[in-house]
Order: C-alpha cells, then structure tokens, then sequence
C-alpha cells in the first residue's frame, strides 16, 4: 500500500541504521524491526512528530522466539517485543518490533509517552519475565506475587499435570496468605493527609458492583476518592497459552469464553485471522450468517450491559427487563446453533451448520420485537431525572485522553470520536451493510449509554439487512484448510475426506506467519495477533481485548468522586474480567 | 375492669395486625415486584406462595445467631431491637377507627414525629458496632439522611395541624369529613411522602443500604433473626408511614358504605403498594444530591407552605 510505503521511507530516512528490516505483512499493517536502544525514540517519533500521527498505543506484548522455526528471514532475537499503534489520521495502524536477547532482557518503559503501557509493561513482565526500565512500579498483575516462573515463556509448562500434583502445605499457605497482606505504602496509597486521616476501602474481588472479581482499593477521604488501585487477574485462565497447545480448530471454544458476553464475536476476530494466514475467501452466505450472529451478540451484549448499569445506579427493574429480551436472542441463537452464550459457531472456512429451517420467522419476530422495548427504556431509564444526576458529567474523559489510555469502542464514540471498524476498515463483510456510527459529546457516563442504545438499533437495521438479503449458497469456503471440510464433498471424494481426518484428527496446519485482524466487538476493538510457524497450532497468540485498557483508565477518571460514583463509572464502561484477565 | 380488657384487646390487635402486616409485606412486595419485572415472585410455597412468609421466618430464626467477634456486642444486639420498637411504638397513637386505638393522645403527631426520630439509632448502632467500613458509611449516611429529612417531615405537617388546630390525630381525621387534606395541603403531601420514603430509607434512598455500593450498607454484618428485626423493622416503617399518609391526608377511616376499619385498611394498602411500585421504577440519588436537594428544595418549600396555609387560616377568621 502506498500509505504503508510512506510511513516506512519517512521512519527509514530519520532513523536510518537504527530500522534493522521491514518485514512483509499479510495484514496490511506495515511492520518494522527497531533495534532496542531507538525503540523509545521512534515511538516517541511516531506519536508525536510524524505527518499523520499514531496517538494510541493499541497493543504491546511480546514473543519468546527462541523455540520457533521459519524465522530465518527476521533478526536474530530471544525475544520480541511488538508495539502495534493506531492512527486515525491515516487510517492506518504500524507495528513496531524490537529483536531482545538474552534469557531475561530488559528494555526501556514507555509508560511516560503512553499511560496505558502501564499495565501491558507489566502483563509482559508477568508473562515473560522481560524487564522495563523506568516503569513506576513493574510487579506481576495477572498472576498472583508468588507464582513461580513466567508463563508465556517457552519452558513453562502448558498444563497442570506437567507441574507435579498440587500441595498446600501449612508453611505454604501462610506464606501465601503473607504475601496477600495489604500494604497500602507499597501500593502508592498514603494513610495521613495533612489535616485527614485517609480511609482504605477494599471493594471486591466479591462485591455487588464490580461485575465479576475484580477488587479495586480505595483511598477515601469521606466517601471522596482520593486514589485507586485496582487489581486484576483473579479471572485468568492462560487462554493466551492454551492457544499454544490446541489446534487451530480446537481452540475455537476457546476464544467463545474470553468476553463471554459477547458469544460468535470472539470467533470472529479469531476465525479472520486464520484464514487470513490460510488464504481462505469465505462464500457470501457465511459471511452474512456471521454478520447477523455477530450483531446478534452485540445487541444482547448492549442490553445485558444497560441492565446491570442501571442496576448499579440503583435502579432494581431494567435488569429483568433487559435479561428478558436476551433471551429472545437465545432463542434465535439456540435454533441455530444449538447453543447459547457460548455457541462455537464459526469455522475455519465458514460456520458450523447452514442456518435450520424458520430461522427468518425467529428473527423477524425478533426485530419486531425489540424497538418497542427500547423506547420503554428510553422513557423509562434514558429519561429519568435521578439517572441523569448520577451520569451526566461524571466519569467523562476527552478525545485525547480516551487515545492515551487506549479506550475504543462505544467509550471512544461516546467522547464524539466518529470511530467503527466496521465503517472504516470494513471485514468480514461489512462494507455490503447501511448503517451508521452513533456518537456522542461528553464522554460521560450518560453518553456512553446513549451510544450503545443508538447501536442496538443500528445492530437491528443490519439483521434486517441479513434478514432480507440473505444470499443462497455453500455456507463453507471450498479449501483445502477448511476445518472440517463441507460434508457432503467428504462423502463422496476421497481429496476431500483426507484433510477432513487430517484437520479434526490431528488438526489443519497454517501456513507460517504473522497476522492481526482488529475487529469492531462489542466492548471495543478486539483482535488476535497470530503467529503460526506452519504446524498444526499457533505459535503465539495474543488476545488484544478491550476490558483491559478500558479498566486500567478507571483510577484516572474516577479521581476526587465519590464511592457511588465510581461505581457507576465501572457500570458504565462495559467490561467482563474474563476479557480483561483471559 | 371491661375497660381494661377491651384495652388490652385493642393493644395485642394493633400489635398482631402491624407485625401480621409486615410479614405479608414480605410477600405482597415480592409478588408485586415479580409482576413488575417480569417474572413470577415467590409462587410454590402455599396457594400464591403465601406460605413463603412462614419458610422465611423459619429460615431465619434457625439460623446461627452470630455476631462478629470485632463487633460490640451488647450494641451490636441491642440495634435490631431498637430499629422494630421505634417502629412499633408509633403505631401507638395511629387512630384505625373512631374507637379503635392504643392511645388517644393530645400530642399524637408530636409523638409520631418524636418516634420517628428515635428510629435513627437502630440505624447508627447497628453500622457503628458492626466495625466494618461499609456498615460504618451507610451509618453515617443513614444518620445524615434521616436527621436532614426529619426536620421538614415535622414542617410538612404544620400546615396540616393549622388546619385542623390540634395535634391529635383522631381530631385531624375528624376535621377531614368535608375535604381531606390531601387537596388544600398537596404540597405538604408530596414533602410527607418523600420524607417518609428517606425516613424508611427505602428505594430510592435505600442509600445507607445501596447494595450496589455498600453491600448492605449498615446491616452488612447482620444475619438470622437479627438481621430479621431490621426487615420487619423496615417494613413495618413502610406501614407506619402510609398508615399516616392516610390518616394526615386522606381521612383516616372515614368513607361511605364500608366499615371504617376497611376503609382504613384498603387506603393504607394503596400507598403501601406504591412505596412498592416507587422501588421498582426509580434509581438511586447520590448521598450529597439527596441531601442538597432536602436543605435547598424541600425545606424552603415546606416553610413556604406553613406560610401560605398560616395566612389562609388567619384570613379565614
């Protein structure tokens, strides 16, 4: 691409020696090596000097290579850490990688250029024990302070049983209960004020308000917030490492329970990628299918958020209401695809199962269905005097904060920034569908609900499209790496019933390389970055979920608030921990 | 020795039908709620569940009576019984009909108001012994919300004992026979009714409860039948409080054709029912808009009110 040309040329004339390679993408998203000592500078370069600036840091982790193969064409490394930045100038996104050696390198923190490398520094800290320089405070975050070893590191077993049977000997729990001990000075949290003594309050990892087990620790002075840190990690399963051990096919369910709110639409993001890496075109019925499954779950996502936002606000009914009309959608889900938050629909290659007979009639009613209860809950919340007291101007943030911290989604479009992946760098199929952004202002509480209502109904106007156009033919792409292969060609054609034993029995194998594709989710952007060194399972796979940044932005907007509010803050933006821990 | 007979019946009556009513409270909230939002409410124990009443009693009273060993005991017990003896001791001199009463007091609604405010202790004990930080705020917050609250509840009424020059309340109802007080003090009404929703503290300003921020506020530490004397001492504080609605502002028992008694009865379930349908519908202010809005709003209007219904009275002489 002409674009991606540019932005190489101009970094390679500026930074010269230091730009070790460009390396070819199949995504799209120019990429280039950086040696460790310009990596900050170039960064910085990106953000803040180039032509079209790169404002949000959308994702930064790292690979251990030191076990992978058909990399002869990158610079030698141990390890790797990747910057993937966005520009919204440019449309555009670049990936910066940086080659490490050494068993246990560091390399210096960006945490003064982006706030929210904060916590990415720290995940890769935990998960390959690479250090940052400079990082105001690199403790582990996902794991807890006294796991042993770092995860994602090649020689770090993949299961449990690997690890020897469990013990929990007395001596062992009290350490660990030790090591659980809250101290608030370690935390950056002061006791004494000048005038005040400060309050510590530990909300969750059980509360009511916090929507899974998250714990966020407060310093108050009366029921004011004078600092906050939350801790994260209680909800992590080591999907990223599962990725590393299933099958591309097999890990399909996998990816169903990282938002678990937002059922085939991790599937999506995941299935893209693959068969970006594979070469597969999908027929046009499946993509279509996908698409109207995928808003099906934005919309019962959308609905289940208003709910238990409302709920937290005070209001105790919309919840029923909104868990009611969810499960209208279940009901449309289950005829097609037998399941119900977790369906595992989409294949490498297409979905599942073609859609089942009267499927147009449940979602037809659906449709009707639906727009009447919004506008209930348009009077009946939206309207409400004491629901807008305790929403409108309270967890607002700007454009340019929401790009530092890195938040996308509703929680962008909210603050007026006119920004969906489906609109701009339309996938899957998108660019075929009328609809259009909804934005808001403030930026506040209130706006972003005022957005996700606007999006269910633009959701709705594209089923209907899904609805009417639903195109005749194969609901499977005709390729050798679809995973399993269309049955009917299986029965009767032995080139085909081969790689349908080879694909499920032991699992397709991806041709090696890199690629991204960020899809529009339901909570914000969303994407795996899959690496595959040509065998039957990803090499690498990193989740780039929206929970994360979205939850690390939380102590910065909710500073000098009150308790109630934080907790409508947390209401307001939309998160599941699974997303956030995977 | 008749007269003292019939005394005591009335007194064990009152006492049997408040505590009978909150028990069927538990029920009626839970099935109305359920119809609501949706859903069906308790429907399998009993014909209508009715007999959910009688499984929950049973739940709680065998229950462990725990109480936490960072608690301060002899406080931490003594909370829930305050919390249901100031809500029963009002009903002391709520007038159910022309004879039937506990008390027929000159300083009845002085008495109503003075009960009231005792109730703030069952509240701030029980946060306060509890030693736990979120029963200590939602104390704080209750203590902040009924004080505040309390003072234009008393104002609220003024208007209604100029009308009527007296504070008993059998000579209130009475002075209703032509016009009940909801229409010439409607503003006095609308304040009543709020307060007494703060009062309760139930939804929408549950705020020394806020489950969603709190836990459970001020009884987060409270459990089995202690736990219990707070729920019956809340909805106990629910009938109280809309039994005054009714005898204040809507007559009392007065009413054509049916015995007064059922008339008392039927007006009180109305507003029970809508203290009901309020929690459904509303969400939850914030601690410092609730009380801005009783210092800035709601007390410049109910002075205002005693104002105008003063000047009317005088000028009506």
């Amino acid at each position: 691409m002409n674009q991606s040309t540019n932005i190489i040329e101009t970094l390679r004339t500026r930074f010269g020696q230091a730009l070790l390679m460009e390396q070819p993408s199949l995504d799209n998203i120019p990429t280039v090596w950086c040696v460790q000592e310009k990596a900050a500078d170039l960064l910085r370069y990106l953000k803040e000097q180039v032509d079209g600036p790169y404002p949000m840091l959308y994702d930064l982790t790292a690979i251990d290579e030191r076990r992978r193969t058909k990399r002869a064409d990158q610079p030698p490394a141990d390890f790797t850490v990747v910057y993937h930045l966005s520009s919204f100038a440019r449309n555009g996104d670049i990936r910066i990688k940086v080659p490490l050696t050494g068993e246990y390198p560091a390399i210096a923190s960006i945490t003064s250029l982006w706030p929210a490398a904060n916590w990415y520094e720290r995940e890769i800290f935990d998960m390959f024990g690479i250090g940052f320089e400079g990082h105001p405070a690199l403790y582990r975050i996902l794991l807890p302070a006294t796991w042993e070893g770092h995860p994602l590191r090649k020689e770090h077993p993949c299961r449990a049983t690997e690890m020897g049977p469990f013990q929990l000997p007395v001596e062992k729990q009290q350490r660990e209960e030790e090591a659980l001990r809250f101290q608030p000075a370690a935390w950056g949290l002061e006791s004494d004020g000048k005038d005040t003594d400060y309050m510590f309050l530990n909300l969750g990892p059980q509360h009511p308000g916090t929507h899974g087990i998250f714990r966020i620790t407060l310093q108050l002075d009366g029921e004011e917030i004078m600092a906050a840190v939350p801790e994260i990690g209680f909800h992590h399963r080591g999907a990223e490492k599962m990725g590393e051990r299933q099958t591309w096919h097999t890990y399909i369910p996998y990816t169903d329970r990282v938002d678990y709110l937002g059922g085939v639409m991790n599937n999506l993001a995941y299935v893209l990628g693959v068969e970006k890496l594979a070469g597969i075109v999908v027929p046009d019925r499946a993509k279509v299918i996908r698409i109207m499954l995928a808003e099906l779950f934005r919309v019962s996502n959308h609905l289940i958020w208003l709910g238990t936002f409302v709920q937290d606000v005070g209001a105790m009914s919309p919840v029923f209401f909104t868990f009611n009309d969810r499960e209208h959608i279940f009901d449309i889900i289950t005829a097609v695809t037998g399941g119900r938050m977790h369906p595992s629909w989409f294949r490498i290659g297409g979905v599942a199962m073609d859609l089942p007979d009267g499927w147009d009639r449940l979602v037809r009613q659906f449709l009707a269905y639906l727009p009447p209860r919004l506008q209930e809950y348009e009077c009946l919340v939206m309207a409400n005097t004491i629901f807008k007291a305790r929403t409108q101007g309270i967890g607002s943030y700007t454009i340019a904060q929401a790009l530092d911290w890195g938040v996308t989604g509703p929680g962008l479009r909210a603050c007026g920034l006119e920004w969906d992946l489906r609109k701009k760098r339309p996938y899957a199929g998108y660019d075929q569908f009328q609809f259009e952004i909804p934005t808001a202002q403030n930026g506040d509480c209130y706006d972003r609900a005022v957005v996700r209502l606007a999006e269910i109904r633009q959701s709705l106007l594209i089923i209907k499209q899904c609805l009417d156009n639903m195109p005749a033919g194969p609901f499977k792409a005709d390729h050798p790496l679809t995973t399993p292969p269309p049955r009917e060609r299986t029965l009767q054609h032995i080139e085909t019933l081969i790689p349908h034993f080879l694909g499920t029995g032991w699992g397709p194998v991806i041709p090696a390389g890199e690629v991204c594709v960020p899809i529009e989710a339901a909570k914000g952007i969303y994407s795996y970055y899959l690496i595959s060194a040509g065998d039957i399972r990803a090499y690498r796979i990193r989740i780039r979920a929206p929970s994360f940044p979205h939850l690390q932005m939380v102590p910065a907007i909710s500073r000098g608030l009150l308790v109630p509010d934080l907790l409508a803050i947390l209401g307001s933006i939309d998160y599941v921990m699974a997303d956030a821990d995977r | 020795m008749m007269l003292i007979l019939k005394h005591l019946l009335v007194v064990f009556g009152v006492l049997a039908a408040a505590l009978s009513a909150s028990a069927g409270l538990v029920w009626l909230e839970r099935r109305l709620l359920g119809l609501w939002q949706d859903r069906y409410g308790p429907n399998r124990v009993g014909p209508f569940g009715l007999l959910q009443v009688a499984a929950d009693g049973l739940k709680m009273f065998f229950k462990e009576d725990w109480v936490p060993p960072f608690a301060d005991k002899p406080v931490f017990i003594l909370a829930p019984v305050l919390a249901l003896i100031t809500a029963l001791l009002a009903f002391a001199v709520i007038p159910f009909t022309a004879e039937i009463m506990v008390a027929d007091l000159n300083i009845g609604l002085l008495f109503f108001l003075a009960i009231v405010s005792l109730g703030v202790y069952g509240v701030a004990l029980g946060g306060w012994s509890s030693n736990n930080k979120y029963a200590l705020i939602g104390a704080v917050r209750g203590v902040a919300q009924m004080l505040s609250y309390e003072v234009f509840m008393g104002l609220s009424l003024m208007g209604v004992v100029l009308l009527t020059g007296s504070f008993n309340l059998r000579e209130i109802v009475l002075a209703q026979q032509n016009m009940w007080f909801c229409i010439p003090q409607f503003p006095g009404l609308l304040i009543f009714m709020i307060a007494g929703f703060a009062e309760t503290h139930r939804m929408p300003f549950d705020l020394p409860e806020a489950e969603s921020e709190l836990v459970a506020g001020y009884h987060t530490e409270y459990s089995g039948m202690k736990f219990g004397l707070f729920f019956v001492g809340e909805y106990l504080g629910i009938t109280m409080t809309s039994a005054m609605i009714v005898t204040l502002f809507f007559g009392g028992w007065l009413g054509p054709v049916l015995p007064p008694l059922v008339w008392f009865a039927g007006k009180t379930l109305v507003f029970i029912c809508l203290f009901i349908l309020v929690r459904a519908t509303l969400p939850r202010p914030r601690y410092d808009q609730l009380m801005a809005f009783a210092w800035k709003v709601f007390l410049p209007l109910s002075l205002l009110n005693l104002v105008i219904t003063g000047a009317v009275v005088v000028a009506g002489r």
